[in-house]
Order: C-alpha cells, then structure tokens, then sequence
C-alpha cells in the first residue's frame, strides 16, 4: 500500500509539471482560439535563454528577469510579424502559423545560445522530504513538490486573472469572437502581444524547471507532446481543467506503467514494460470518444 | 448646422478588385435615426464598416472620398480610437461573445473607458434600465439566450462604451415581428433619452421607416433615393418596390412589371 501512494504520489507531482506546459497552450487557445504548436519551441527557447545568461555570468534571478524580457520581445514580435497580418483568418491558418513559428524558434534558439545539452542549477534538488520518508516510509521529491507548488500557485493567479479582471475579460471575449471584440474597441494587437507575453511566461517557469530536471536541450521541446493528452482531458480552454488533466495523467501513467505489466505478461507471456509512453494518448483517444470539449473546456454552443 | 456624421462620396474595394461601394454620401445629424435600406448586397453593411474601421480587418479598402465625424476625418482610425471617439458598430447577427454570461458581455463594452468601479456599475444599471430583461438573464451564458436577447445584448455592450453615436445593422435579423417592434421602441426610447445618434441598416423598411427622421435607399452600391421618413413612406417607388404595395392596392408578384420603372433606377 505505501508503495501504491508512493507511485500516486511521485504520477500526480509529475503530472502538475505536465500542466505547467499545457497551462501555456491553454492561454493562447483562450486568446485567440488556435492551438499554439510553437509552445514546445517556447519552453526550449526560455530554458536555453536562462541557461544562456547564467553562462555570461547572470545570477538565476537577473537570468530569470532577461529570459523573461526576451520571451516578452518574442511575443510582441509574433503579434507584430504573424498574427497581426492574420486577423479574421481561418484557425488553420492562424496554426500553420504557429508551425512555421515553432520551426523558427527551433533554429533560432541554438543559434543564439548555442545547441549543446547543459545542465541547469536552480538550487532545488531531487531527494526525498526526509520527515515524510521516516513518518509514512513513503519517497516524496522535495523537487517535485516545489515545482508542483508553483505550478498551483501559477495556475490559481491565471484563473483568477481571468475571471474577474477586465483584461481577462477581454481575452476571454476576443477568443469568442474576434470581430465583435475589434466592434467594441478591444484593440486585438495589445492583447495578443500580452498573452503572448504571459504564455512565454508559463514556458519560462516551465522551462526552468524540466531544464533542471532533465538538463537543457532540444528534446525539451517535445514536452508539448506530453501537453497534448493534458489538453484533451482537461479541456482545450480551461485553466483549471490543465492542472486536473495534468493530475489524472500524471498519475494514471505511473499507475498504469506500474500495475498493467504484470496482469498482461499473466495473459500473454513476454514483457510489457514502457506503457508510460504511450498510455496518456490512449486514455485522450478514449476521452475523445466520450467528451471530446474535455472535463472543463468549453461546450460549443449551438442555437437550433 | 454643419453636419454631424457625413460620408462624402467614398468608394470600396474588397480584396483590391471587388468594387462594392461606387461613390456613397449621406449625412447623420446630431440625435436623429437615419435609417440606410436597401436589399441583399446594396452595401449596407458595407458602409456601416466603412464608419467603423472595421473594413480594414477584411481585406475592404475606402479608396475614394472621406468620413467625418464632428468635423475630423475618422476614415483612417483604428476601431478602438474611433469608439474611444463616441462612434460604436453594433453588427449584424448580434456577434455576442457566446461563452460570456450577459452581465461579462456588457462589462466588456466597457473595456475603452477608464472609469471607476461606481461609475461602471451605473452604466450597467442604465443598460438594465433600458433592457430589463438582461437584467434576468445576467447569469446565463450569451450563447443560451434567446435572438432577441442577443441582440439587445449586443446593444447593450455598445452602449456600455458611452457612445454619441451607434451604427446598427440590421438589427431586426432572424426575430419575430414583436421583438423587432421591442428593439426599435428601445431605439428610439436611447436616441430620445440619451441622445444617442443612430444610423441604422435595415432591409425591413417598413419598421424602418416607421421609427427613422430620415432615410437613404441604398441600390448597388449607390444611393438612389433620400428624404424625410415620411415622403419616403409615400413614395410610389418605395411602396412598390419595397413595400409590395402600389396605388391600386395590393397586387399580385406576377403583375409587377418591375423593370421598367427600375431602369431609370440603375441609370
């Protein structure tokens, strides 16, 4: 039984760093109703940015502050060079954008900061919490659960935002309907730069902390990957819904890569190992089925 | 009395080839309802978005002539400076945002003004005032609600910029006969107590011309016929051509030699 919450445990933790990646999709789709492909390539370019400025001397802070200020320009950049030439296109177009983005930044990063694997020191170390390990003999990463705390605490100040604030407002009005938004003069430019700013935001705490987990490189970008079931589970427009669907996956693959081996080498014989790559997509297929706006996403409206 | 509003003789093209506009003018006075008719294609719509700048986001281009309100050329501001300016488009189809409750659809109306939270919530009370029957819906999501709600939804959000002036088309689309004459009381309830200028498309003339000071017909992308409301009303042409009525009565479809009178028309 320990070792079962010990395995539950270690899934959910990881599977908050999961919504942390796709907290940055779920912004941009809210904003502007396309599916960011370029965010894999964001968190890979902010990792790098950090790791960059910290090479030419930066303390993490003053490093975390540039990357910042960089992934600020690059969203200002988007808006001005993309998006602005694509208002009242078709989504498609607005993704294929996103594609060619996502290949530019891909090119872009290494040449900037140079492309070998480095590792990156944020003073957080993987070791278990060691009054949980003596009380309950149950291992917690005291890495896992700072980054799961601060993926929460990201995650609760972005619902909030966008509840009740009027900026928020605006953003949730623009991804309805971005026309009647310019209507009734929501300038659409200030609020794509300024979702784009606060998604390299989101990349940036994501990138820092997969980057000093599994070192800085360019596989960094197929974290997006891991973000896509998330996505399909919780819902494509839903805040809250990342972290549950980072939740469910996050510990449902643990779970599954666990506890199905053995029943399947029981029935069949032979080895079973390495669910845990695939398991997530197969549980978003299954979902896709069932409830394809997701748990919380929104449902399309339609008058009859 | 110079004019308010006036568009002077503009052109428009879409997608640099498509001529829809050849040369439009009309003038709004300070607090009247003109109304702008015409039928499918006339370039109404056209030349609302033309007012409102937002042409420019589909590819439509004002090639010739100008716009001014009060006095200042407004063909060349961007939709946000040009509601900040007094001057809201309220679009055909309602274009509520769909997953906003109604109350989150007026608030962003607000979203050019600074105002305090106060002074938010007393336009929000006079928006209300005018439409109570937001008020009970407030807490369902746009999207929900009924076609008449809609649209008084989405007069409701231009009116929560504090505009002088509101450019409506069509605001009597896809809604019973009842709830078109509900709006339109409204209307003229806004432009006789806020003072609220209206310029107003409309394919629905009769109604139109009904609540209207002044109107244009608007016919391939000229205007054909102006004048008071009431001469409009009584026009021949008017009455045959839009009304389905002529001096001997109703009369049959099949009867109405339409092609002769309408040459001198398109001339």
């Amino acid at each position: 039984m320990q070792f079962f919450f010990e395995v539950l445990i270690g899934g959910l933790l990881s599977g908050v760093m999961y919504s942390l990646v796709a907290l940055g999709f779920v912004l941009i789709f809210k904003a502007s109703g396309v599916f960011n492909f370029a965010q894999g390539a964001m968190v890979y370019f902010a990792a790098l940015s950090v790791v960059g400025c910290m090479e030419k001397g930066a303390p993490l802070w003053l490093a975390l502050i540039l990357a910042f200020g960089i992934m600020t320009l690059l969203g200002i950049a988007t808006e001005k060079f993309v998006l602005r030439k694509m208002v009242n296109q078709p989504p498609i177009a607005l993704f294929m954008a996103t594609i060619g983005l996502s290949f530019f930044i891909d090119g872009f990063a290494p040449l900037l900061w140079g492309n070998e694997v480095r590792p990156l020191d944020i003073g957080l170390v993987d070791e278990p919490i060691p009054w949980i390990l003596d009380s309950y003999n149950i291992v917690v990463s005291k890495f896992d659960l700072v980054a799961a705390g601060l993926a929460l605490a990201l995650v609760a100040l972005l619902a909030l935002f966008f509840q009740y604030t009027r900026v928020g407002r605006a953003l949730r009005a623009v991804a309805d309907d971005h026309q009647a938004a310019l209507s009734i003069g929501i300038p659409l430019q200030h609020i794509w730069a300024l979702v784009w700013a606060v998604a390299g935001f989101v990349a940036l705490v994501a990138g820092m902390l997969w980057g000093s987990r599994n070192g800085v490189q360019f596989a960094l970008t197929f974290t997006a990957l891991k973000a896509l079931p998330v996505l399909i589970l919780g819902g494509f427009t839903s805040v809250p819904g990342a972290i549950v669907g980072g939740l469910i996956i996050g510990a449902s693959e643990k779970l599954a890569e666990i506890y199905i081996p053995p029943v399947l080498a029981g029935w069949f014989g032979g080895n079973f190992g390495g669910i845990e790559g695939w398991f997530p997509y197969v549980m978003a297929l299954l979902f896709l089925l069932v409830r394809p706006e997701g748990l919380f996403g929104e449902k399309h409206i339609d008058r009859v | 009395m110079s004019a308010y509003l006036s568009v002077n003789n503009i052109e428009v093209i879409y997608d640099h080839v498509i001529l829809v506009l050849k040369g439009v003018s009309l003038e709004v006075p300070q607090g009247k309802i003109v109304a702008l008719l015409g039928a499918n294609g006339a370039g109404k719509t056209t030349t609302l978005k033309a007012i409102s700048n937002l042409l420019r986001a589909e590819r439509g281009e004002v090639t010739k002539g100008d716009i001014q309100f009060r006095d200042a050329r407004i063909d060349q501001l961007t939709p946000n400076d040009l509601v900040k300016g007094g001057v809201i488009q309220v679009m055909e189809g309602r274009h509520c945002f769909a997953h906003l409750t109604i109350e989150e659809n007026l608030l962003t109306g607000a979203y050019t003004r600074a105002i305090s939270r106060a002074e938010l919530k007393r336009s929000l009370d006079k928006v209300y005032e005018f439409f109570p029957r937001l008020k009970q819906r407030r807490a369902s999501q746009a999207g929900y609600t009924s076609g008449g709600e809609q649209q008084m939804c989405a007069i409701g959000r231009a009116l929560m910029a504090g505009p002088e002036m509101i450019l409506l088309d069509e605001p009597s689309m896809g809604l019973a006969p009842q709830i078109v004459e509900e709006i339109f009381e409204i209307v003229r309830d806004l432009n006789q107590r806020e003072k609220v200028s209206f310029l107003l498309a409309e394919q629905n003339t009769m109604v139109a011309l009904r609540y209207a000071d002044f109107g244009y017909i608007l016919e391939n992308g000229r205007v054909v016929m102006e004048g008071d409301a009431a001469d409009l009303r009584n026009n021949e042409d008017v009455k045959e051509f839009y009304l389905g009525l002529s001096s001997q009565g109703r009369k049959s479809f099949r009867e109405v030699k339409h092609y002769r009178r309408r040459k001198r028309w398109l001339a």
